[in-house]
């Protein structure tokens, strides 16, 4: 078989192909390489390749097959990896140049259960440095395009991650999200992107941003692939004390169940402030639509309030960059990473090696979060949208006790123009504005492709749920999908 | 504008950053710019609210536990050895700027 033009390469595809010995787990290793060395060139969506590593593993898988032994749940998936997560002996960069030469001495938790699943990790991905943005722009290493239109951001922070499985150069990919950085480059590339609940997955080896904020989950190009991955990576992990003891369900099963599964009609929540001003006229029109067709599936919309939505972006900048400015504190180019040469004394030598080795808008979000956590301000900024928080996930709570799951735009526009919000970054903070509560709450949510503008560009549907219910989440999704699939869109 | 060049100049201290004039500039904009927004956090009473810190001790957890109890699966009993290797010396050296093979090296701290 051929992975030929398709880019549509789904988790079921690889692995039947390997059973059935239509392909090997190195040959298919081999396409994806070819066409990330012709493709790439111009998406950059990779930082680095992962050769020698993903050899070694598809012989391993080539193996198993060729010895009959039953084979591993992800045996021989081509996947990539976001370089926020560390990779033991593989360069791991976070879109930086202060650990531009960093090479890991572990795994990440997330990888290390992809890869005993028996994924093929082909490389790692660009995203925005420390996952500090919402187009990409603000890797040090190089811009990712947008493979659906090639002028365009493909959202961010994990903008290699979408921008991977869009242009088939991998069949599943891992992202980060602390603010949206999953659901809208996936929203902004046309494929699925899935952040789980707070404590669901190990944050072992991912490089902090906001640790309170930060999730790791997957990007694929169909709702059971993101399920596939979940089950995966999933589960208490003793190397992150907050990754919980809550049993993790089959998500393939949960998500081939009918969609009023508990025998009363599923009940969808639609806020009305998720559908205010700064909406996009063609966005809104497409979100309306999906949650029409859930509702011809039989859910029914239930309207809902999230009174405190408008106070999200404010609260989360603070939290956010209060927990950053503590995070980054660590990169003081003594013990890894960049070091500014010819300093005379240590604070010249820390202060250089920042100056030097963060980007502006790294830099931005360190002074901000250092402002609010300084003395006379930690009441006025900190603790206030601590409390703002609270507010925020209440408002979650409240919703959860009249629905099952809560449809919203994932964005609220397309994706915007490579440079179009780069000078502004309060333009560039808004593009989470439809994001950022379910970081803050802790709930989970998927954002899954439901049309597209009159220029061709992707549209999202995000479906939120309650804390550890992905598995309704992925069932709302699938039938959506499927629904689109079957009537059109 | 409320946060003034000092302001700048002193956080960029408090976070050893030295920042570029033109860094510090742009800075003083954009922070007046972003807290000129989160200001309007103000408008919402937050008087009889709790600060929340994050959301692994009210979801995922056992409610009627108390305090650090809710994380007691977290907890593992005392070992005196044979939990998990360190990393070796070696490696953990392997990614340093400048070592003297034993130790990680800086530029000197006191004089003497």
């Amino acid at each position: 078989m051929s992975v030929g033009e398709t880019t549509q390469f789904t988790i079921d595809g690889a692995l039947n192909a390997i059973a059935e010995r239509r392909t090997t787990a190195t040959a298919l290793a081999e396409e994806f390489y070819a066409r990330i060395k012709k493709d790439d060139a111009e998406i950059g969506a990779f930082l680095t390749l992962s050769e020698e590593r993903a050899r070694a593993q598809a012989e391993r898988v080539d193996a198993m097959v060729a010895e009959g032994k039953p084979l591993p749940p992800l045996a021989g998936v081509p996947v990539a990896i976001k370089d926020v997560m560390v990779t033991r002996g593989l360069r791991t960069t976070a879109g930086s140049k202060i650990l531009g030469n960093f090479i890991p001495p572990y795994d990440c938790t997330a990888v290390a259960r992809l890869e005993a699943a028996g994924a093929v990790i082909l490389g790692k991905l660009n995203c925005d440095e420390f996952a500090m943005g919402s187009s990409n722009e603000n890797s040090a290493y190089r811009l990712v395009r947008n493979p659906r239109d090639k002028s365009r951001v493909p959202g961010g922070s994990s903008g290699g991650s979408a921008a991977a499985v869009a242009a088939g150069m991998a069949v599943a990919t891992l992202g980060s999200d602390t603010g949206g950085s999953i659901r809208q480059p996936a929203s902004f590339c046309g494929v699925v992107g899935l952040k789980p609940t707070y404590g669901r997955v190990s944050r072992y080896g991912l490089i902090a941003f906001a640790s309170s904020l930060d999730h790791i989950g997957p990007f694929a190009n169909t709702v059971k692939d993101a399920a596939l991955v979940l089950r995966t990576i999933a589960g208490r992990d003793p190397m992150d004390s907050t990754s919980a003891e809550v049993p993790v369900p089959d998500y393939v099963a949960e998500l081939e169940k009918p969609i009023h599964d508990s025998g009363k009609k599923l009940r969808i929540g639609v806020a009305k402030e998720y559908f205010g001003t700064g909406l996009d006229t063609e966005v809104r029109g497409a979100v309306e639509a999906a949650i029409q067709k859930l509702a011809s599936l039989g859910c029914e919309i239930v309207p809902v309030s999230l009174p405190n939505t408008e106070y999200a972006i404010p609260a989360y900048y603070i939290v956010a960059t209060a927990e950053a400015s503590a995070n980054l504190a660590r990169f003081d180019g003594v013990r890894y990473g960049f070091r500014a040469r010819g300093a005379k004394t240590l604070g010249e030598m820390y202060r250089q090696t920042r100056d030097g080795g963060f980007g502006m808008e790294v830099k931005r979000r360190i002074m901000l979060g250092t402002y609010a956590l300084s003395a006379g301000y930690y009441d006025a900024y900190y603790l206030k949208a601590q409390k703002v928080r609270t507010l925020l996930t209440r408002d979650f709570d409240e919703a959860f006790k009249q629905v099952d799951v809560i449809a919203a735009p994932t964005a609220p526009t397309a994706a915007f123009k490579l440079g179009e919000k780069v000078d502004d970054p309060l333009a560039m903070y808004l593009a989470d504005i439809y994001t950022v509560t379910a970081n803050l709450a802790g709930i989970p949510g998927i954002s899954v492709p439901c049309g597209e503008t009159r220029e061709g560009l992707p549209i999202g549907l995000q479906i939120f749920g309650r804390h550890f219910d992905e598995g309704t989440v992925l069932r709302v999704a699938a039938a959506f999908e499927q629904a689109s699939v079957v009537g059109g869109r | 504008m409320k946060v003034t060049e000092k302001d700048v100049a002193y956080v960029a201290e408090l976070a050893t950053l030295d920042l570029s004039a033109d860094e510090r500039v742009r800075m003083l904009r954009d922070l007046n710019s972003i807290l000129g927004y989160v200001d309007r956090l103000n408008e919402l009473n937050t008087d009889n609210v709790e600060p929340m810190a994050q959301v692994s001790d009210r979801y995922g957890v056992d409610q009627s536990r108390q305090g650090s109890e809710r994380f007691a699966y977290a907890a593992r009993e005392d070992v005196k050895e044979g939990l998990r290797a360190s990393l070796p010396h070696e490696e953990a050296l392997k990614n340093a700027p400048e070592t003297d093979g034993t130790f990680f090296e800086v530029p000197k701290v006191i004089e003497r």
